[in-house]
């Protein structure tokens, strides 16, 4: 069965507290940490982007999968924060990683699930069996507008995946995509920051595609919330994927490892494949697991997927989830942030 | 960085390909077509780790227009273990603790951007092990 020969992450070290935001615009921390469920968030360094970031999570795929890079016959890099508007992100990274040049590349975009969608295909074509191996990746440094309830979540990050039917560390037992025209969050082109309707973002966008494709993949696979040992969902903030989690069935056990954001921020397309990523760092051999992504504009790709007994030999080859948000960080003032998100403009 | 000589520079920059010198063992980087050490023309190609040591560092207050939102940054000539030195910039860390003898990884980065319109040029960075 085809499923996940290698993963791998990466979190920025820089990190803003939600108080030192909260505190630019006279607004109550305390509020903002106990509605949104946030502490803080990475920051991109100048030196920092979709491509550096899916380089370093891509690194860590290829180490613990142990597999060729020559061997991966396309890669897939999901993120709406390309740095180049036209010139792929894929091709850097390629040439970084060892890969190619016999391989095809695309950058995918999808709002905040452009990394599932990225997963999605190239889980497709290891199944078809028209490539041996397949690097999807979620990366992005999330833009947020100066004062907007986004800037509280905006932050960088990505996971880097690789799909091959040998060796697999997590088998895909099924997957489920369900997509609707629903303007609930947008960035129009030449616009700097994206733009989102607010509390329409919840009920008619975010839970209605999050629930109904996790109960779609339950249903499909005849498994219940009780059958998985985790579960992740995308999170654009603390409150929305526990809300989704426990309407769906599931229990806090089975939700706090994957449930990142609080001390990462809101990866936006590497979001859910990070917290996989957290998970796969501790699953056990026949964890089941359900990832379920959300993508604004919008959609939701579930997966379901199997640990195997192979997880556990891969999971020290290259840096944890864990071990990047614990780690080593450096705290910056919302002046560094302001300058390292490039908000202010110098003279030519 | 004009971009051809950016693109010529790929394998070192993006994947530290370097080459030893199939007379005197000298691990050159980026590669060379003779060996300044013994002047030999054979060379076997090698992946340098993504890791080494802080040789000597300095601290840039006044940089060049590219890198002026970045100062005060940490320039440092870093060994890695087969040998081969770069300079290169080492981040994420306060640059004045950035001295001989520290450990780093080195990561994949954006090096510069050619100016509002041009390409953006990636090579690696030192980082605290």
């Amino acid at each position: 069965m085809a499923g996940i020969a290698g993963y791998g992450a990466y979190v920025p070290r820089k990190r803003i507290r939600t108080e030192e935001i909260a505190r630019q615009w006279g607004k109550d921390p305390g509020a903002i940490e106990r509605g949104l469920l946030l502490e803080e968030k990475s920051v991109p360094g100048f030196d920092e982007d979709t491509i550096t970031i899916s380089v370093a999570a891509g690194h860590g795929a290829i180490d613990r999968s142990g597999v060729d890079p020559q061997r991966i016959g396309a890669l897939y890099i999901g993120s709406e924060s390309h740095p180049y508007a036209v010139k792929p992100s894929g091709t850097v990274v390629a040439e970084a990683l060892g890969i190619g040049p016999e391989v095809h590349i695309a950058d995918f975009e999808f709002a905040c699930k452009a990394g599932t969608e990225a997963m999605f295909v190239a889980l497709g074509l290891v199944e078809a069996g028209r490539v041996e191996y397949a690097m999807a990746i979620g990366a992005d440094t999330s833009q947020g507008a100066p004062d907007d309830a986004l800037e509280f979540s905006a932050s960088a990050g990505g996971a880097a995946y690789i799909f091959g039917v040998d060796h697999v560390v997590a088998e895909v037992v099924e997957t489920y995509s369900y997509t609707s025209d629903t303007p609930d969050f947008w960035r129009r082109e030449g616009e700097f920051y994206p733009r989102h309707g607010g509390r329409f973002t919840g009920q008619p966008a975010y839970f209605k595609h999050v629930l109904t494709a996790s109960r779609a993949i339950m249903e499909k696979t005849g498994l219940t919330a009780d059958d998985f040992a985790y579960a992740v969902f995308h999170m654009p903030n603390g409150k929305f994927p526990l809300t989704a989690g426990k309407q769906l069935g599931f229990r806090k056990e089975q939700l706090e490892t994957g449930w990142v954001v609080p001390t990462m921020g809101n990866t936006y397309s590497g979001s859910s494949p990070t917290g996989l990523a957290a998970i796969l760092d501790i699953a056990k051999p026949g964890d089941l697991i359900l990832i379920t992504s959300f993508g604004s504009g919008a959609g939701s790709d579930s997966f379901v997927l199997r640990a195997t007994d192979r997880l556990p030999e891969v999971q020290d080859l290259a840096p944890t989830v864990c071990s990047m948000l614990e780690g080593s960080r450096q705290y910056v003032t919302y002046g560094e942030y302001a300058k390292f998100r490039e908000k202010i403009i110098a003279n030519d | 960085m004009p971009s051809p000589r950016y693109t010529r520079e790929i394998p070192a920059r993006y994947r530290l390909e370097a080459a030893r010198c199939s007379g005197c063992s000298k691990v050159v980087f980026p590669i060379r077509r003779f060996c300044p050490s013994c002047r030999g023309e054979e060379f076997e190609k090698l992946t340098l780790s993504r890791k080494g040591k802080v040789v000597t560092s300095t601290v840039v207050h006044v940089p060049p227009d590219d890198f002026l939102m970045e100062a005060p940054y940490a320039m440092a000539v870093v060994e890695t273990p087969e040998g081969a030195r770069l300079m290169t910039q080492v981040v994420d860390c306060d640059p004045s603790a950035v001295l001989p003898g520290m450990d780093v990884a080195l990561e994949f980065r954006l090096i510069r951007r050619e100016g509002h319109s041009g390409i953006l040029c990636y090579g690696h960075k030192g980082v605290p092990a």
